[in-house]
């Protein structure tokens, strides 16, 4: 058989998902199932000075109306990574809010009724009243009295690299709120067993291990008597998953009325309730010799939380600052961040947390400097990348609790890659053809780092079935990035057998009770390496009965081809349902100490990420009129170590680029002067359609396996995403002649306005073309 | 008192009959009455386009259709489109092209996409581009499930022409 490894073989989730047959968080039905529906703050900012149930409560059908007064305890939300030794306790947030609301669809209460229909109307009837008090809506509002975390990163002597500069170039840059938006809302279906006070948890994913006791303990029980399985997942991106207030009301529910109770979040509620990503300001500067090299970065970054810290605590605006320099030689770097709490929804981590928002800035404060010290936007980039010979590169600072080392790479090598690759498509020429009609035409570039393979640990469980198929019980979770099929592809070259032959079972508690989610790019490398190794050892037991059953010495077998067989031959050779029955309890071959079965379970754990890198370019076009962008073509060039299916790989890139061409040009939550949200249907909140996402030019490379894990994976699943911000940032100043954009998502007012005044400044745009000639070298 | 219904409603080839209260849309009809959970919910509000079904070959919005609204009409859903184990040539190009990632958005994207072929358009990239713009996916970009629709537009086409070469014949 064909190694599995490396194949763009069609997905093993495909079939269900395409008959309508997947199984997603709403799809879990039992019978007398009750409906639950969340009653949340209508206001921003205020005292509960009453709930009022009783017409909610006499409505036919309700079964249970409640608030945090039925509540066992005052209970909170803990925070699921913790970084930089702060203190956050006091910021956590409530399942229920008890005395304050700070943001408009905090949970206030929740019905429970026959009905779905029936549990939105009683929700309706439920009266809060609320004394309202002063809201903070802008982050620069909350600096003084807001700020509950504010600390530094970096390495290197700053202040003298700042001293001895010959050029020093600084920028102000926002990004705009938004987030991860998938297509399905998050929905939970808890079937509750009242003879044993044991419940399934239908709905979790991304860490259902975590979520399991974290829930366990909220409600004082043995996590054993909780099974959390993660069904089909309608995206996820790093918003769905985490431990929410409803993650601890539904199954508390259930138990409270001892029936099955199903959750499902409408659309309306969704963009209020799940986290929100991204909003940071950043004031930046950088250092340059008179040759343009860089000699120091300091970065001051201001970063809006919300009104509560979740789950994510504040990894975001650390990663933000961990991840600023990016692929560039920096030897000096100080970056503080001021993390605020304001009154709208709580914030945590949208795929690339944090690089999206730096890559951004620093990219456009690279875009500054080209155009400050008169030499191109490619030439600074080039001078200023890491190059081969100094990978590893150490900067004398950690993330996520774990030193930053970039292990291997060639960035200037696919820099021009991509560069060379665009000029070969013609897309020089395109702008120059396009600008001689007279068009708004802008060709934009970013390099940018990426971050992968968090460990410490996975875990993963193959074993062999009665009729010789493969099973693999992960840790990972199904997020819709094709894991299963990525891990069948692993497992299946263990044995030398089609990934056909392997079954996946992701996030299922009770057949994986130590894994560690899906997320942060993180589980072709994580559990795809603890799959090798609990298949390989798998393969060794295979051998060992094998040697028994064709008398040879385990040395000489070979497990390949779906056989046990001894080296050479093909006809002494048994095969894997064969052993599987040799492994039986009771069989002449199993030793009376011997365990039965052919299982083996792995944790394959790594001290460091790997970083994967890449390059953006965007050719746009800027109506003059309406200030629409169009991005009219686009390449992606992406190191991604080992591709396990580089069809999938592809897929992730172009997905993500469409959701970061939503945050670079389209996506933003507005809120009004009283904290009220403005974005909370889809005519409001606007998503990239097909209309709006260009083909994605893919260049895919191998040329750099990490060297932190046996299969060299880099990891694949933001790459597409962290540079789009940048490139089409890059590409839109490029279009209208300006040194650089200075936020995020671009506003075609704005850009209607930068216009005008580039019309007027003509001089400004003259230089400005010329040093873009240097992109069409 | 609860206002109910009691209607027929052809789905997917079988009759229904069916007692609805008045305002319960199609989509709740079809995956909690009929248990066809394929069809999926991603708004309720009319613009993703996951709950896409076919009312008499139609493409609309499950979500916006009362239940009541398909008394003695026919519906199609995505369970209708594979033959047992066989998927459509739809479907197969959707797995060929790496048309969907977590799958949620496309039960009604092959729905719409069904509809628009059932037409026997032309059918290039940039006018199938401009009909799928009809719903919202979050994961793949959009480019393979461009493809995937392209593809078929143009394999249908030919094998119609096939068809009415040998009826020529």
């Amino acid at each position: 058989m064909i190694e599995q490894v490396g194949q763009s073989i069609p997905r093993k989730e495909d079939h269900r998902l395409l008959t309508g047959q997947g199984t997603f968080g709403a799809d879990a039905q039992f019978p007398r199932m009750l409906r639950a529906r969340v009653v949340r703050s209508p206001v921003a900012h205020g005292r509960i000075a009453g709930i009022d149930t009783t017409a909610a409560r006499a409505l036919p059908g309700v079964v249970d109306v409640v608030t945090a007064a039925d509540l066992p305890s005052d209970l909170r939300i803990p925070v699921r990574i913790k970084v930089q030794d702060i203190d956050l306790d006091d910021h956590l947030q409530p399942v229920l809010a008890r005395t304050d609301v700070r943001y408009v669809g905090e949970p206030v209460a929740v019905v429970v009724a026959e009905d779905a229909y029936v549990a939105e109307d009683a929700a309706q009837l439920v009266v809060v009243d609320i004394d309202e008090e002063n809201i903070i809506i802008d982050m620069d509002d909350a600096l003084d009295q807001h700020t509950i975390a504010d600390f530094h990163l970096g390495f290197g002597d700053v202040e003298s690299a700042f001293t001895a500069a010959k050029h020093v170039v600084a920028l102000d840059f926002s990004v705009g709120r938004h987030s991860a938006i998938p297509m399905e809302t998050r929905a939970l279906t808890v079937d509750y067993a009242a003879g044993t006070d044991s419940m399934e948890v239908y709905g979790a994913t991304k860490v259902p291990v975590f979520n399991r006791r974290v829930l366990a303990g909220m409600l004082q029980m043995d996590e054993s008597a909780i099974r959390m399985r993660a069904v089909d997942t309608g995206g996820a991106f790093g918003v769905r998953g985490e431990f929410y207030p409803e993650d601890f009301l539904v199954p508390w529910l259930a138990r409270r009325l001892r029936r099955a109770v199903a959750w499902v979040e409408d659309r309306a509620e969704h963009f209020v309730a799940i986290n929100h990503s991204r909003e940071q300001r950043h004031h930046l500067e950088v250092a340059f010799d008179d040759e343009g090299i860089i000699l120091g970065l300091r970065a001051d970054v201001r970063h809006d939380n919300g009104a509560y810290v979740r789950t994510h605590g504040i990894i975001v605006p650390e990663l933000t600052l961990a991840m600023l320099p990016g692929p560039y030689r920096v030897p000096a770097y100080d970056g503080r961040v001021r993390v605020v709490l304001t009154n709208k929804t709580p914030c945590g981590t949208y795929r690339a947390p944090g690089r999206f928002e730096g890559t951004a800035a620093r990219e456009q404060l690279l875009d500054l400097a080209a155009a400050t010290l008169g030499i191109g936007r490619v030439e600074i980039r080039r001078k200023n990348l890491l190059t081969s010979a100094e990978l590893p590169h150490a900067r004398a600072m950690s993330t996520l609790g774990t030193d930053i080392v970039l292990d291997s790479g060639d960035y200037v090598g696919l820099f021009d890659r991509a560069l060379a690759r665009v000029d070969e498509l013609g897309w020089n020429d395109l702008r120059e053809r396009g600008r001689a009609e007279g068009r708004r035409l802008g060709l934009g570039v970013c390099a940018f780092l990426e971050k992968s393979g968090l460990g410490p640990h996975e875990t993963a469980d193959v074993q062999i079935t009665n009729t010789g198929r493969i099973r693999v019980h992960s840790g990972g979770t199904s997020l819709g990035q094709g894991i299963e099929t990525v891990l069948a592809q692993i497992a299946a070259d263990q044995f030398g057998v089609s990934a056909d032959l392997v079954d996946v079972v992701n996030g299922d508690t009770l057949l994986q009770p130590y894994g560690a989610g899906s997320w942060a790019s993180r589980s072709t490398v994580l559990s795809g390496n603890a799959v090798r190794g609990a298949g390989r050892e798998v393969a060794d037991r295979l051998r060992d009965l094998g040697s028994q059953m064709l008398e040879s010495a385990p040395e000489d077998l070979e497990v390949a081809d779906g056989v046990v067989r001894v080296r050479g031959t093909t006809t002494n050779a048994v095969s894997l349902a064969q052993v599987w029955q040799a492994a039986q309890p009771g069989s002449r071959w199993l030793r009376p100490d011997e365990p039965a079965g052919l299982a083996a379970r792995h944790r394959f754990s790594v001290d460091h990420m790997t970083y994967p890198y890449g390059v953006h370019v965007g050719l746009v076009e800027v109506d003059p009129g309406t200030g629409g962008v169009t991005v009219l073509r686009y390449l992606i060039a992406y190191e991604v170590g080992r591709a396990v299916n580089p069809a999938l790989v592809e897929g992730q890139l172009r997905g993500g680029m469409s959701q970061g061409l939503g945050g670079a040009l389209l996506e933003q939550f507005r809120y009004d002067q009283s904290g009220q949200p403005q974005t909370t249907t889809f005519i409001d909140y606007l998503m990239p359609t097909a209309s709006e996402v260009p083909v994605v030019e893919v260049v895919l490379r191998e040329d750099a396996p990490a060297t932190t894990n046996p299969i060299g994976a880099r990891g694949a699943g933001e790459g597409g995403l962290t540079g789009t911000g940048a490139a089409l940032a890059s590409a839109v100043s490029d279009a209208l002649g300006l040194t650089s954009m200075d936020a995020l998502p671009m506003d075609p007012a704005f850009l209607v306005q930068a216009l005008a005044t580039a019309a007027n400044g003509v001089e400004r745009l003259a230089s400005q073309v010329n040093h873009y000639e240097v992109v069409c070298e | 008192m609860k206002d109910q219904h009691l209607v027929t409603i052809e789905v997917n080839g079988r009759e229904h009959e069916l007692l609805l209260d008045a305002r319960r849309t199609l989509a709740d009809t079809l995956r909690e009455d009929l248990g066809l959970t394929g069809t999926h919910l991603g708004c309720e509000h009319g613009i993703c386009g996951a709950c896409t079904v076919l009312l008499d070959d139609q493409p609309v919005r499950s979500c916006l259709v009362f239940g009541v609204q398909a008394d003695g009409h026919q519906v199609r859903t995505v369970e209708s489109l594979a033959d047992g184990d066989q998927l459509s040539d739809l479907q197969q190009a959707f797995s060929d092209h790496h048309g969907l990632q977590c799958g949620f958005c496309t039960p009604g994207f092959l729905m719409l996409a069904e509809a628009y072929l059932e037409t026997e358009p032309e059918g290039g990239p940039q006018e199938v581009r401009e009909v799928l713009s009809a719903n919202l996916c979050r994961c793949t970009g959009y480019q393979g499930i461009v493809e995937a629709v392209t593809v078929v537009a143009a394999d249908r086409r030919e094998k119609a022409a096939v068809t009415q070469r040998a009826g020529d014949a």
